[in-house]
């Protein structure tokens, strides 16, 4: 009787505690997030005195400067136009081989597969190298033809690397889910006189959508946060990480504080709004894979 | 039958016409340049002229007596083993307790540990300087609250900053496996815990003996992935946050690559590169033999 009595209080002690526990770390995360929104409108003393201090007022100068002095605005144009230019050709060239590798059976099928899957295991820093040498070297041999080259600094050729390199993830992915469709509509369509290619786009494609979001979103966040690559063949002006980098490194310049924080901003903030309107497609769509890019 | 080779014809051109952009792409971007870190790592080239001389393996030798590199291997096997452990107890305990417990508010703890992961490393690691400088930094001042410092702690300084860039990465990645570990461990049948309940396991046992077992499968993927992920995240924070300073402190072997590219030695460049595909292959393989266990059926 006295036992039933004390393990609701045990157990009410213990929930507590978790509750303290899963509070903090979430203020681990929260604080900080928080705190560079904060610093984004500090003016340039503020950062000398009390960290936890709230802004005195609404500094927007420091996102202006970071726009215009840290060409931070041009940095977010091409961020815009690469992630777009990527997306759009991943999808393009994804998802026609992602549904023929895994609704036909044809010869090589397995070699493509396999080799899809070996570069699962191949992450794009290990290669950045190769790549920057590839295109230099391109570049010297169309100067010789043309006068001048065209593959290093271009946004086009940088959003092609992204889809490239994409590939591996977003066909397993989207295979996969191709693979769990029946068969029936295709049969239907065919009956129809339907061509491959108006079976695909009308009838398949429509179906795939929950994995075509969640490749898309997947993507979207990583080329969106991607600065490696794009430091070493875009280096002339190059996307909002890139520009970001480049302020931290001025960051014990005077007055440049404000901006590095404005700049902070600017990177975060889109990818943030896209995470609360999306969030339960994301923490969804991750359990088909278990894999990180 | 002309009727059916016809189709066969058709399906043939559209099975090409299909495959064929994506194949020619990861070739172009993937397989040859993979290639070429093994060719050129047995080459040696300047960084101004293309030609290249054969030297065998002599870049591999020069590793072998390149302290700088020996450091930073260091660093990055430290990182791995101690990101690994502390990374992957936390998310299943967590998730062990996020899916078990009744609480409240449950997915407003799954939404908010998520968010590092839409961060982008360079944003992290903006982040993390902030709450490492050391006058008027975040972690500075939360510590003096408590006891006064006779000297603020340079979280980046030589001593402590391994400990920092492991701080650092549990934070980026914690919420992530948190989050998939969740997902496989709700699919675990609850009638399994009724059942043991009864014969009186407590919740430890539980989570030893029900929930780890039956999630094996996805933890082992996830190990196996975790490790060249670590590889990677290390050197893409520690390129924004520091460098490998200070003196080549906290230096990782991607990004001891990395500089010898901009120091225009591709061929030693390479070898390293060789030297890193060739660790996180045996890694991976290793974590996948070491974890082999008989799959549960449910």
């Amino acid at each position: 009787m006295e036992n039933q009595k004390r393990l609701p209080s045990g157990e009410k002690l213990y929930k507590a505690f978790l509750y303290l526990v899963l509070g903090l770390l979430a203020l681990t995360i929260l604080v900080p997030v928080g705190w560079v929104f904060l610093a984004s409108i500090k003016t340039d003393p503020e950062f000398y005195t009390n960290p936890w201090n709230l802004p005195v007022s609404f500094y927007w100068q420091n996102f202006v400067s970071a726009w215009n002095a840290a060409q931070m605005g041009q940095y977010l144009i091409n961020s815009v136009m690469v992630t777009a230019m990527a997306l759009g050709l991943l999808l393009v060239v994804a998802l026609p081989a992602a549904y023929c590798l895994s609704r036909f059976r044809f010869r090589g099928r397995r070699l493509l597969n396999t080799c899809f899957m070996a570069g699962l295991f191949i992450n794009v820093n290990y290669i950045v190298v190769p790549i920057f040498l590839m295109l230099r070297d391109g570049d010297a041999f169309l100067r010789g033809i043309f006068g001048q080259g065209f593959l290093l600094n271009n946004l086009f050729v940088l959003a092609v690397i992204y889809a490239s390199t994409a590939l591996p993830f977003t066909i397993y992915l989207l295979s996969g889910y191709f693979s769990t469709l029946p068969h029936d509509y295709e049969e239907a369509a065919y009956l129809d006189g339907a061509s491959h290619f108006k079976t695909m786009v009308q009838i398949m494609l429509p179906m795939a959508k929950p994995s075509i979001i969640t490749v898309v979103l997947f993507n979207f966040l990583s080329f969106w946060n991607e600065y490696i690559i794009a430091l070493t063949i875009c280096y002339q002006s190059s996307t909002l990480p890139v520009g970001l980098v480049n302020l931290m490194q001025k960051q014990n310049a005077p007055g440049t504080y404000g901006q590095l924080y404005a700049g902070l901003v600017m990177v975060m903030l889109p990818t943030l709004l896209l995470y609360i309107c999306v969030q339960k497609n994301l923490t969804k769509g991750m359990t088909v894979g278990g894999l990180k890019g | 039958m002309s009727c059916f080779v016809k189709k066969n014809i058709k399906s043939n051109r559209f099975i090409t016409l299909c495959t064929a952009p994506a194949a020619i792409l990861f070739v172009i971007f993937m397989v040859i340049p993979t290639l070429n870190v093994f060719r050129m790592s047995l080459f040696k080239r300047g960084a101004y002229d293309t030609t290249e001389t054969f030297v065998g393996f002599s870049n591999f030798e020069k590793l072998l007596t390149d302290t700088a590199f020996i450091r930073s291997m260091q660093n990055t096997l430290l990182l791995i083993v101690v990101i690994t452990i502390i990374t992957m107890s936390l998310a299943l305990i967590f998730a062990g307790i996020l899916t078990r417990e009744k609480l409240k508010g449950q997915s407003f703890f799954r939404v908010v540990f998520y968010i590092p992961n839409i961060l982008s490393i360079v944003v992290i690691s903006g982040i993390f300087s902030a709450i490492y400088k050391t006058e008027g930094g975040l972690l500075n001042s939360i510590i003096n609250i408590f006891t006064n410092l006779e000297r603020n702690i340079l979280w980046k300084g030589e001593d402590m900053v391994m400990v920092s860039v492991i701080i650092a990465l549990v934070w980026q990645a914690l919420g992530y496996y948190m989050v998939m570990y969740m997902a496989s461990m709700s699919a675990v049948p609850q009638s399994m815990y009724e059942s043991s309940g009864l014969d009186g396991a407590n919740r430890v046992t539980q989570f030893f003996q029900i929930t780890i077992p039956m999630i094996w499968t996805n933890i082992r993927t996830t190990l196996t992935f975790f490790i060249i992920s670590t590889i990677n995240m290390a050197f893409l924070l520690v390129k924004a946050m520091t460098d490998g300073g200070p003196n080549g402190a906290s230096d990782v072997v991607l990004l001891y690559m990395y500089d010898q590219k901009n120091n225009g030695v591709y061929g030693y460049c390479m070898a390293i590169g060789v030297v890193i595909f060739l660790l996180s292959f045996a890694l991976s393989a290793l974590v996948n033999k070491a974890t082999e266990r008989q799959t549960l059926e449910y």
